[in-house]
């Protein structure tokens, strides 16, 4: 039922399964970690944390029982790599889990799988499985002596929140997935209180292939504060939708040349909570120290709205927010009765400008990712558009 | 006949406890499994997990009702996911819509009257690029058009 479209070259059909896990079972687990470290490597899922460094915590973090949790909980609206890697090369994303697991010194890894993705759940146990029979997994995993590694799925029961690392631990606890205060960070205090790694599907299938083929070689791709390539999932208005591999520090304009999406008059990058970019910003760079993303890109031809744009994305967080902090539960609920008032054309300026303060209340004073983010699309879409917006009124509504 | 029921309710889950544990981290795999056996999780049910994991009945409560994909109320043996998330939406999921409602005769949020469908909106499932996208329990399907809504019913009411 459901077509692969994955549009170029992508890096991890290169990498034969095994090397990666054979060449850091032959490290220390610190010098795994350095390797980790050099490559540069940011967590791919969004926020783009120092992969290396989080490991280093959790390994320095006192502890006998420690976790590897790997974040297959791909919410974010626009993003589906995580899925496409999960299908092809699920390998991968599970010797990076054993490669976490043997430098920090869990022996327990548990992918987290969203519930929408259920259907790749029989595949997923069929694979390690077959790990479990090749002794990639068990008792001295991957051949390496005193290394006892597993894996287990366990299912996620659609909340986007469970995204946001601590919330998907309180999930994996049996609770309500609303976020955690931080600090202490999951590296230190993490699922059942002990020293837990959490990182994206597509970081650890990067760890597998920076082990194969070196920490100079990811470095040498992208920019220098945003290294290696990343997977892209493009949708919305362009030719040819899809995953694509691209560097890190890929223009705007770069991406839509290459997906055909020429002509299009706003993009949104890093999902409904990241920002809208206008055709006159199409230089900008997609990397963390420009338009950060964990691979979510939607195009908006000319004949878009970007109300509607703004409402569908304020629907889906009014709806996803978990509700235990205000400005996020509250904020959320009176941006989207503002995007709606302005669809009618019955929205003041001064009102507006009210609602732009609410936002940027919301983006300091809410308790996790979701609330900080939230208001983003709606912030950049009032700041870009503002004459589009204003233009509306009762009767066009 | 009640009785009956609870009793079958209980034994059910004494052998989802004694698969997945009575720790509180076992709460959840013993819900979805609830859910997948009986397409609801009753107040009973509720209870009897809290009673055998040592937490409060509010609890139990608390977590069915925060997740989409667990449910207090019964749902049909079917259950219909369409994603309204902007890709999806840019891509026509508003006449799929439609379309579902009129060939099954209910809102979104409704069940059929024989049990057998529940209609619900679904938030980004990740297929973007081939959208608009629809589950029918765990089965996916993509690029729907309201044409194809009438044939993707007669393919669950008839599984070839």
């Amino acid at each position: 039922m459901i077509q692969e479209s994955i549009r170029n070259q992508i890096t991890f059909s290169r990498i034969p399964p095994g090397e990666g896990l054979q060449a850091g079972l032959q490290l220390t687990p610190q010098a795994l970690i350095d390797v980790v470290r050099d490559s540069g490597i940011r967590g791919r899922g969004g926020a783009g944390f120092p992969t290396g460094l989080k490991w280093g915590f959790a390994a320095s973090a006192p502890g006998d029982k420690k976790y590897v949790i790997c974040n297959a909980d791909e919410g974010e609206p626009g993003t589906f790599k995580d899925r496409v890697i999960l299908s092809n090369w699920a390998d991968l994303v599970f010797e990076g889990m054993t490669l976490a697991g043997y430098a920090i010194g869990a022996d327990e890894g548990i992918l987290y799988l969203r519930g929408e993705y259920a259907f790749l759940r029989e595949e997923l146990e069929k694979c390690l499985a077959e790990r479990r029979g090749q002794g990639l997994l068990g008792a001295a995993a991957g051949g390496k002596d005193g290394f006892a590694f597993d894996i287990h799925i366990h299912m996620g029961s659609g909340a986007y929140v469970c995204g946001e690392e601590t919330a998907l631990i309180e999930a994996l606890e049996g609770r309500r997935g609303e976020a955690r205060n931080r600090p202490p960070f999951p590296a230190s205090s993490g699922y059942l209180g002990k020293p837990t790694v959490v990182n994206n599907v597509e970081t650890f299938a990067w760890i597998a292939a920076i082990l194969q083929r070196g920490a100079a070689w990811f470095k040498g791709i992208g920019t220098e504060k945003s290294r290696g390539p990343k997977l892209f999932s493009i949708s919305g208005d362009v030719e040819k939708p899809g995953v694509y591999e691209f560097p890190m520090g890929i223009t705007v304009a770069g991406l839509l040349q290459e997906t055909g999406g020429n002509g299009a008059k706003a993009v949104q990058i890093g999902g409904a909570s990241g920002q809208c970019v206008p055709a006159d910003h199409f230089d900008r760079a997609i990397a963390y120290e420009d338009v950060a993303t964990g691979g979510s890109i939607i195009v908006f031809g000319p004949q878009r709205s970007m109300l509607d744009v703004a409402e569908n994305f304020l629907e889906f967080f009014e709806e996803e927010s978990c509700g235990q902090c205000t400005p996020c539960r509250i904020g959320n609920t009176k941006l989207l009765e503002g995007v709606r008032l302005l669809k009618q054309g019955e929205c003041s300026a001064q009102y507006l400008k009210e609602l732009c303060q609410l936002a940027e209340t919301m983006q300091v004073a809410s308790k996790c990712g979701l609330g900080q983010s939230s208001p983003n699309a709606f912030l950049s879409i009032v700041k870009h558009f503002r004459k589009e917006i204003f233009s509306r009124d009762a009767a066009a509504a | 006949m009640l009785i009956a029921q609870h009793d079958k309710t209980r034994a059910q889950i004494r052998d989802l406890v004694a698969k997945h544990g009575c720790q509180r981290n076992a709460l959840i795999p013993i819900l979805q499994d609830i859910r997948d056996k009986n397409g609801q999780i009753s107040d009973f049910a509720m209870q009897t997990v809290a009673a055998q994991l040592g937490i409060e009945p509010s609890e139990v409560y608390g977590v069915v009702t925060f997740y989409s994909f667990l449910s207090e109320k019964p749902r049909g043996r079917f259950v219909i996911r369409l994603c309204r998330t902007i890709s999806c939406d840019m891509a026509g999921k508003e006449e799929v819509a439609r379309q579902l409602e009129n060939d099954l005769g209910i809102c979104f949020g409704e069940t059929t009257r024989d049990g057998r469908f529940s209609l619900e909106w679904a938030n980004c499932m990740g297929v973007c690029d081939q959208g608009p996208a629809l589950l029918v329990n765990e089965r996916l399907y993509t690029r729907v058009t309201p044409e194809k809504v009438s044939e993707i019913l007669d393919s669950i009411q008839c599984p070839a």
